[in-house]
Order: C-alpha cells, then sequence, then structure tokens
C-alpha cells in the first residue's frame, strides 16, 4: 500500500517556482529519503503534504485519502518536525507539549514523558530560554508523540549534537520497527544513506531521480584512479568515462559500463596502482548537480 | 475547546490591563464631574465660543455638560477610542500572530480544520472582549452613580450607550482579521489598529465638519456616535445596520479566505 501517493504535484508561488509536477509514492513501512539542495522544493511538498499550502496543480494522497479534503482527519496519524522550530513564548515545554498532545484522540501523556526523558528535555523550562538544539528536541518530541503512522522529518538533525543525532536516529529506527513510515527530507547525504531505503533526488523544483539507495551506489558509476609514471590519461577517453583528472602521476575518473572494457585497457599498461571503488553519495550527488 | 483555552490564557492579562485603564479612564473624568456640574452655565458658555466645526469634530455638540449623561457622553469617545485599539489589535493579531511568529506551522500541522481553529480563536477573542465590556459596564454604572450630584439618570440612553460597545467592538475585531488576511504578512499590529482606528475616527470628524455625509457613514464612530445615543436616548438606525453588515461580511470573508490562504514558511 502507498503511503504517500503525488501525482504531477505543482506548486507555483506567484511567478516563483516551487516544485514542477513532483510525481512519487512511498510505500508503507518504507524510510524515504527526499534530497537536494536548499531552495530545491523539499519544505514546499512536505507543506503541499500538511495542507499548509495549496497546489498549483496537481494531487497529493496519504493513506489513500486526499491531503485538502481529509486533511485533519490524515494529520491525526502524522508526525511532523519542521526544519525550523517555533513555539509559542512564555509557555513552558510541558505546558507546549500537553497542548500538542491535546489534539490528538489516544492518549499521550506516557510516550510524552518517555520521549522527554529519551531527549533528556527539561520540561520545567520555558520555551523562550531554550537554545536551538533545544528547542529541536521539544519538536522531536511533538511531532512523535502520538505515535504517529507516518514521520515527516524536514532536515531534522540541524542544531542537533552528534550524540543527540545518533539518539534520534536510534528512535527513528525504533519507530520505523514498530511499523511507521518515514519521508526524510535532507540536504545532508551521509544522514540519507545511513537510514533510507529509497530515495528521491530533486533538483530546481522537478524529481530528477528516484532510486534504491543500493542501486544508486552500486549499478552506476566506479570511480578508478590509477597511478602510473608519464602515463596519458587522455588514452582513457572511451565511452563511459567521465571526470578525467590528472594529479601528481595519479589519474582518476568515473566509469559507467562493461566493467572489462576498462580494465582490458588498463591491463594494455603498466601501471604502479590501482582502486577501483563505489561512488559516495555525496559525489553521485555531485554528479546530479552538475 | 484546547485552542480556545490556549488564546483565553494569552490574552487574559491584555484584558485586565485593557479593562482596568479604561475604567480608570472613567474614574478620573467622572471624578471631575461635579467641579463641571457646578459651572456648568460658564462651561456651557465657554464651548460656544468654540468653532462650531471644533466642537463638531470632536463629537460634542449636542451634549450638555451639566447633565451626568451629557458629560459622560463626552468621555464616552474616549472609551470607544480604546475599545476600538483594543479590538482592531485582537482582530489583526487573531490569525496573522500564528504567521509572525512561525507558530502556524505547527498549529496547522495538527490534525484540526482551518475552521475549528478560526471559530475557536474567535471565540476566545470575543469573550475577552465580552469581559473587558463587563467591566467598563460595571464601573461605569459605579463611577456615574457615585458622583453624579444628585442628578436624574435616563438609564434607557445609558444601557443603549453601554451595549453599543459590544457591536461597536466586533465591527474593529472582525474588520481588522480580513485585512489581517488581505495582506500577505503583518509583522507588527499596532500601526495596523492604530491606523484603522484613527483612520475611521478621521473620517467620522472630518465629515461631520465639512458635512459629507458619505464619509461618516464608513465609521462606527458616527454608527454609534455618544453624542446622538445622549441626545435622543435611541441608535441611530440605519447606520447601525451598516456596522452589523460590515461584520458579517468582514467574517464570512474570513473564514474564506482563510481556508484558502498559503501560509508562509519561516526558510
Amino acid at each position: 500500500m502507498n503511503i504517500i501517493e503525488t501525482d504531477h504535484l505543482t506548486k507555483y508561488y506567484g511567478k516563483a517556482r516551487g516544485i514542477i509536477d513532483v510525481s512519487l509514492n512511498v510505500e508503507e513501512g518504507e524510510i524515504f529519503g527526499f534530497i537536494g539542495p536548499n531552495g530545491a522544493g523539499k519544505s514546499t511538498t512536505i507543506r503541499l503534504f500538511l495542507s499548509l499550502i495549496y497546489p498549483t496543480k496537481g494531487d497529493a494522497r496519504i493513506f489513500g485519502k486526499d491531503c485538502i479534503k481529509f486533511g485533519p482527519e490524515i494529520r491525526q496519524e502524522i508526525g511532523y518536525l519542521p526544519s525550523e522550530v517555533f513555539y509559542y513564548e512564555g509557555m513552558k515545554v510541558l505546558d507546549l507539549l500537553e497542548y500538542s498532545a491535546s489534539f490528538y484522540k489516544k492518549d499521550c501523556s506516557k510516550r510524552l514523558f518517555e520521549l522527554a526523558d529519551l531527549m533528556e528535555l527539561d520540561l520545567k523550562r520555558r520555551i523562550d530560554d531554550l537554545s536551538y538544539g533545544n528547542k529541536k528536541k521539544v519538536g522531536i518530541v511533538q511531532g512523535l508523540l502520538h505515535q504517529p503512522k507516518l514521520i515527516i522529518l524536514d532536515e531534522p538533525t540541524s542544531g542537533l549534537d552528534p550524540l543527540m543525532q545518533q539518539k534520534f536516529f536510534n528512535l527513528i529506527r525504533e519507530e520505523h520497527d514498530r511499523g511507521a513510515t518515514v519521508f526524510f527530507s535532507s540536504h545532508i547525504l551521509g544522514e540519507v544513506q545511513r537510514l533510507c531505503n529509497r530515495v528521491a533526488i530533486i533538483k530546481e523544483g522537478s524529481i530528477i531521480d528516484i532510486q534504491d539507495i543500493k542501486t544508486l551506489q552500486k549499478n552506476n558509476y566506479k570511480k578508478i584512479q590509477i597511478t602510473a609514471d608519464g602515463m596519458d590519461e587522455t588514452r582513457f577517453n572511451i565511452d563511459g568515462v567521465s571526470n578525467i583528472e590528472k594529479m601528481d602521476g595519479m589519474i582518476s575518473f568515473f566509469y559507467k559500463g562493461d566493467i572489462n572494457t576498462i580494465t582490458r585497457l588498463i591491463s594494455s599498461e603498466k601501471i604502479a596502482d590501482l582502486t577501483v571503488e563505489d561512488l559516495t553519495l555525496e559525489e553521485i550527488f555531485m554528479h546530479y548537480y552538475e | 475547546m484546547n485552542i480556545f483555552k490556549h488564546e483565553f490564557k494569552i490574552k487574559l492579562r491584555s484584558v485586565l490591563i485593557w479593562s482596568v485603564s479604561i475604567s480608570s479612564l472613567i474614574l478620573v473624568f467622572m471624578s471631575l464631574f461635579q467641579s463641571f456640574a457646578a459651572e456648568a452655565a460658564l462651561v456651557n458658555q465657554l464651548m460656544k465660543s468654540f468653532p462650531k466645526e471644533l466642537l463638531i469634530a470632536f463629537g460634542m455638540q449636542d451634549l450638555d455638560w451639566s447633565t451626568i449623561l451629557g458629560f459622560f457622553g463626552l468621555l464616552f469617545v474616549f472609551c470607544q477610542i480604546c475599545l476600538a485599539i483594543q479590538a482592531a489589535n485582537y482582530g489583526f493579531s487573531l490569525v496573522s500572530i500564528e504567521e509572525s511568529e512561525w507558530t502556524a506551522d505547527f498549529l496547522l500541522s495538527k490534525p484540526i480544520a482551518r475552521k475549528q481553529i478560526l471559530t475557536s480563536k474567535l471565540l476566545a477573542a470575543i469573550t475577552c472582549l465580552v469581559i473587558t465590556e463587563a467591566v467598563v459596564w460595571v464601573s461605569s454604572f459605579v463611577f456615574i452613580n457615585f458622583f453624579n450630584d444628585g442628578q436624574q439618570i435616563q438609564l434607557k440612553a445609558l444601557i443603549l450607550l453601554l451595549v453599543s460597545m459590544i457591536i461597536f467592538q466586533l465591527f474593529f475585531l472582525s474588520v481588522g482579521m480580513l485585512i489581517s488576511l488581505l495582506v500577505k504578512r503583518i509583522r507588527s499590529v499596532t500601526p495596523f489598529s492604530m491606523a484603522l482606528v484613527f483612520g475611521l475616527y478621521t473620517l467620522n470628524a472630518f465629515g461631520s465638519m465639512v458635512g459629507e455625509k458619505s464619509l461618516e457613514i464608513l465609521s462606527p464612530f458616527k454608527h454609534f456616535s455618544p453624542s446622538y445615543i445622549v441626545k435622543y436616548a435611541s441608535w441611530e438606525f440605519p447606520l447601525v445596520w451598516i456596522s452589523v453588515i460590515a461584520i458579517f461580511i468582514a467574517v464570512i470573508g474570513t473564514y474564506i479566505l482563510y481556508e484558502k490562504r498559503n501560509i508562509a514558511s519561516a526558510v
């Protein structure tokens, strides 16, 4: 079953582009990564899911129901952590969390305290006095306290220290094991790589690729480095080779194609050293955006 | 209900401040009444020596300062300005504050329809206004009775004057609300509410000064002019209906616009 389905979802802010023809599905039980640089349209897509804004064209369905028509009903089962967290000033942390819990039908108080404990959150402090990272923790607790079926995270780790990030990822994994589907937007590839099954790449408002994260890394490009004296790098200029660079007697390039072709070509030369490796997601990503 | 409680709690302090300020205003003014009344002939003569346009502009033309209600009517204009600012503040900030303080993402991602959010907020604001009005009613009665210098009070005029506050504040609340949704973003509420209140006040003052009826018609300061209510012990129909209709249109417009609104994001 698809938890999220979008069909040519398009949003313009006046004339400014938000997103264009975004069509994607997120299946039940997935951790779905959504990566792209700032301004690519990640937040726009998420805000459309939550009916904070309305599409210019196309539609989005969550749990098989239209996002706009069944908004309140759908949101019973969504936990949302925005990229920037802002809460009512002058409120205590506990007041805010209880206010947040009061919107849901189920009793959330037990989970509220569990999460606050886990995130080492001081419930008695006023929100205004919290640091950015601590506000973010309030956001995490607030977004998860009703044990939602769908968790939507918009660049969730900014402001959290590495230890907290680790805790946060474990928490998300636990929620996932419990059966929650996760939609995880980020521009930090490492964390997407660590957590996600599938990933959509968005560029200037359009999806340019949706792939299994393993396929994305395995089946695509190899990064090949050759150390050899006085070799002419232009001889590797064959089909499937890109990004040839030469530095200090080392030639490196990306290769996509039949691996035998390239090994034969390399073995015909006298070389000192050779490494063949998968591209990191970082490099794939840079490749997409060039 | 949770939103109502939340909103009410946030506004409670402001309600307290407004109620106390307006009541003190009434207290200070009414305490001066006896000395005015004693010199009534002199005061009325002094007033006559002012240019008529000036008196009209300040809504003093038909008021007899030597009667307790005439005096109260004069002071009531200032109460009206305060009440209007309070209501306009609530109206302009009602939903816009969630966007200017970036809390809209929190609230609107909760499982609740925008209609319900608006209704809860509106009811909370109206409750706050009614509490303020109740305090002003009580303090008006108390201070008028205390300082009335043995005069008979024309109860009907007084009650009409005090009850008019409800519609009067609803006008500023609802119009403020509507305007807040017509503009893209309100960073600070005060300039907007000041502009609305003093704009409409000036419109009325200027309109009556130059005798231009079409200007006054737009202003609730005209619809609920204290000098008219005190003089005739009646509301000025059909002008009152203009306020009532404006409230209906503004409320309906607000619901439509809020339902359709794209909420600005923080980043």
